[in-house]
């Protein structure tokens, strides 16, 4: 048969020297690769203690936004649900009543707004797909769990804090700029 | 019967032979697609309509075979008629498509652009046109013009800052009730629609407004703020009504009936009924009939594959066949063993809430929230 490249190797069948039975030589040889990566730079980092940057275009946990006055952007427009390549967003849409003026910005509110994050991909479509300014990729990730319960996210999960009446909140939520 | 005579016009390039006294638009519409000028005010089952957005302007660059001298303007292709031999520019003109992009620049400088928060968004006239004709920035810095509400009654919604005064609601109140009880008031930056004072515009066609509307201007108050547009399943359907053709689209979510409208064609106008009458709607159909019982279905309503609306949305036989559930059949009748059920978990369409069959828009108590 001809060979297609002339790397092909004819396997040795040679027996072992004496010094190859010992086996010495190349178990000291492995144990000196081992033992130089203790010289070497690590490449892991101690995590829940350590945390590495996130990339500055890193998508994370989504946040719901507000203005400067603390209302909702978000109008439930569906325009992320319709986005949403992994239809992980639902909503519902209610109108604004007299006297919700200070809650939301807009005639028409999102009631209930969800994200299912066992469905979401983290593309960041949302964001870009919202004509409000609502959604937003943190740089957050979704903490692990070990039922599927918790993973559903409604509006107290992602709603900012209201930086007039909850300030405090706000500025540690908003974190200090890297 | 007396010999009728036809015409011959080019539009684009492509001619066709219509009978005398077509318009321009109506002869461009036989033959369809893009050659067909936009249209916002005019109507072709209202008379009298037309003339008024001058969106439906095209270049005649060859006035007949008589005289052949191009018009010296553009023209308003729904009030013009053909003369024989006629050519005429419509998306192959520059002029036209300068011209068109002002016009969707005017109609758009007082218009609020509030699309995520209006319910005609995805099926509005005004967004298509300025997707395809418009520019992206605007020119204006002023404030736009604001209104004080008025309250049309307990169905219709009227958003006078989105009105773009087509007039198409006039001729609608003017040719399908007995008598008219809204109309323009004042002039110029002024005009609005209103009715003369306070009323409710309460007879049994007037909910035809809705339909004719090419904006967001007057929209359905039972389904305002209910759900959009194209997360909706559209479906044909018909009712033995006494006072109306019966024959509506249906806006399903589900099996639950969130919208009644009447059928709309291709140039966004209502379908004629089989005996060629336009297929106006009551009242009662559109806004009373929210069971699902109340109508026979025919079918998935065939959606341009250009709109919004078709995402999700299956036609043909497809969408009516409802996908069987196999899992038992398979795994030797035992029930798949769920690791969570969304209703537990989720509060968004919950099976408990019917929002078809609130009468007015949901509020937050509606979803049983505390604010």
């Amino acid at each position: 048969m001809q060979a297609l490249t002339n790397k092909a190797q004819a396997v040795s069948r040679k027996p072992m020297t004496f010094l190859e039975r010992l086996y010495l030589i190349n178990i000291i040889k492995g144990m000196m690769i081992t033992f130089s990566h203790m010289f070497k730079k690590q490449p892991t980092i101690r995590y829940p203690e350590q945390k590495r940057e996130f990339s500055p275009v890193f998508r994370g946990l989504h946040v719901l936004n507000r203005d400067e006055d603390g209302r909702e952007r978000c109008t439930a427009c569906g325009l992320c649900a319709v986005a949403c390549p992994a239809e992980a967003i639902t909503m519902e849409a209610a109108e604004r009543v007299e006297g919700e003026e200070n809650l939301y910005r807009e005639e028409k509110y999102a009631a209930k707004y969800e994200i299912n994050m066992l469905r979401c991909i983290f593309c960041g479509l949302c964001e870009d797909a919202c004509p409000k300014d609502a959604i937003y990729l943190s740089e957050t990730f979704a903490p692990a769990n070990f039922t599927r319960k918790g993973f559903i996210y409604g509006k107290p999960d992602l709603l900012i804090p209201n930086p007039k009446t909850e300030a405090s909140a706000f500025a540690e939520a908003k974190g200090v700029e890297a | 019967m007396s010999e009728q005579t036809f015409f011959k016009v080019t539009v684009d390039g492509i001619t066709i032979e219509v009978p005398a006294g077509t318009t321009i638009l109506q002869a461009a519409r036989q033959i369809g697609g893009q050659v067909a000028p936009p249209a916002m005010c005019y109507y072709s089952k209202l008379k009298g309509s037309g003339g008024k957005c001058r969106t439906c302007l095209v270049e005649v660059s060859k006035g007949s075979e008589k005289d052949p001298r191009p018009m010296p303007k553009l023209v308003a292709s729904c009030r013009t008629t053909v003369m024989d031999g006629m050519e005429v520019k419509n998306i192959t003109s520059d002029k036209v498509i300068d011209a068109r992009a002002g016009v969707v620049e005017f109609l758009l400088l007082n218009h609020p652009l509030d699309c995520p928060i209006c319910d005609q968004a995805g099926e509005c006239h005004l967004q298509d046109l300025s997707f395809d004709h418009g520019k992206s920035k605007t020119r204006f810095e002023f404030q736009k013009r604001t209104f004080k509400k008025h309250d049309l009654g307990d169905n219709i919604q009227l958003h006078m800052t989105r009105c773009i005064l087509c007039y198409r609601c006039v001729f609608t109140a003017d040719q399908l009730t007995n008598k008219r009880v809204h109309g323009i008031l004042d002039r110029g930056d002024h005009a609005e629609i209103a009715t003369h004072i306070e009323k409710s515009l309460d007879n049994e066609f007037i909910g035809n407004v809705i339909d004719v509307c090419p904006v967001g201007a007057l929209t359905d108050k039972t389904f305002r703020f209910k759900n959009r547009v194209w997360f909706l399943k559209p479906m044909d359907a018909h009712r033995d009504c006494p006072t109306c053709s019966g024959r509506v689209t249906l806006w399903n979510r589900g099996d639950e009936v969130y919208r009644v409208t009447a059928r709309k064609d291709e140039w966004g106008e209502i379908e004629d009924t089989p005996d060629g009458q336009p297929g106006w709607i009551c009242n009662t159909c559109r806004f009373d009939k929210k069971e699902a019982s109340d109508w026979v279905i025919e079918g998935p309503r065939a959606i341009s594959r250009a709109s919004v609306i078709s995402q999700g949305h299956y036609q043909g036989s497809v969408g009516m066949h409802k996908p069987t559930e196999t899992f038992l059949a398979v795994n030797g009748g035992r029930a798949p063993h769920l690791l969570m059920d969304i209703h537990d978990e989720s509060e968004v369409n919950q099976p408990t809430i019917h929002l078809g069959k609130i009468q007015g828009p949901s509020h937050g108590n509606t979803f049983n929230n505390k604010n």
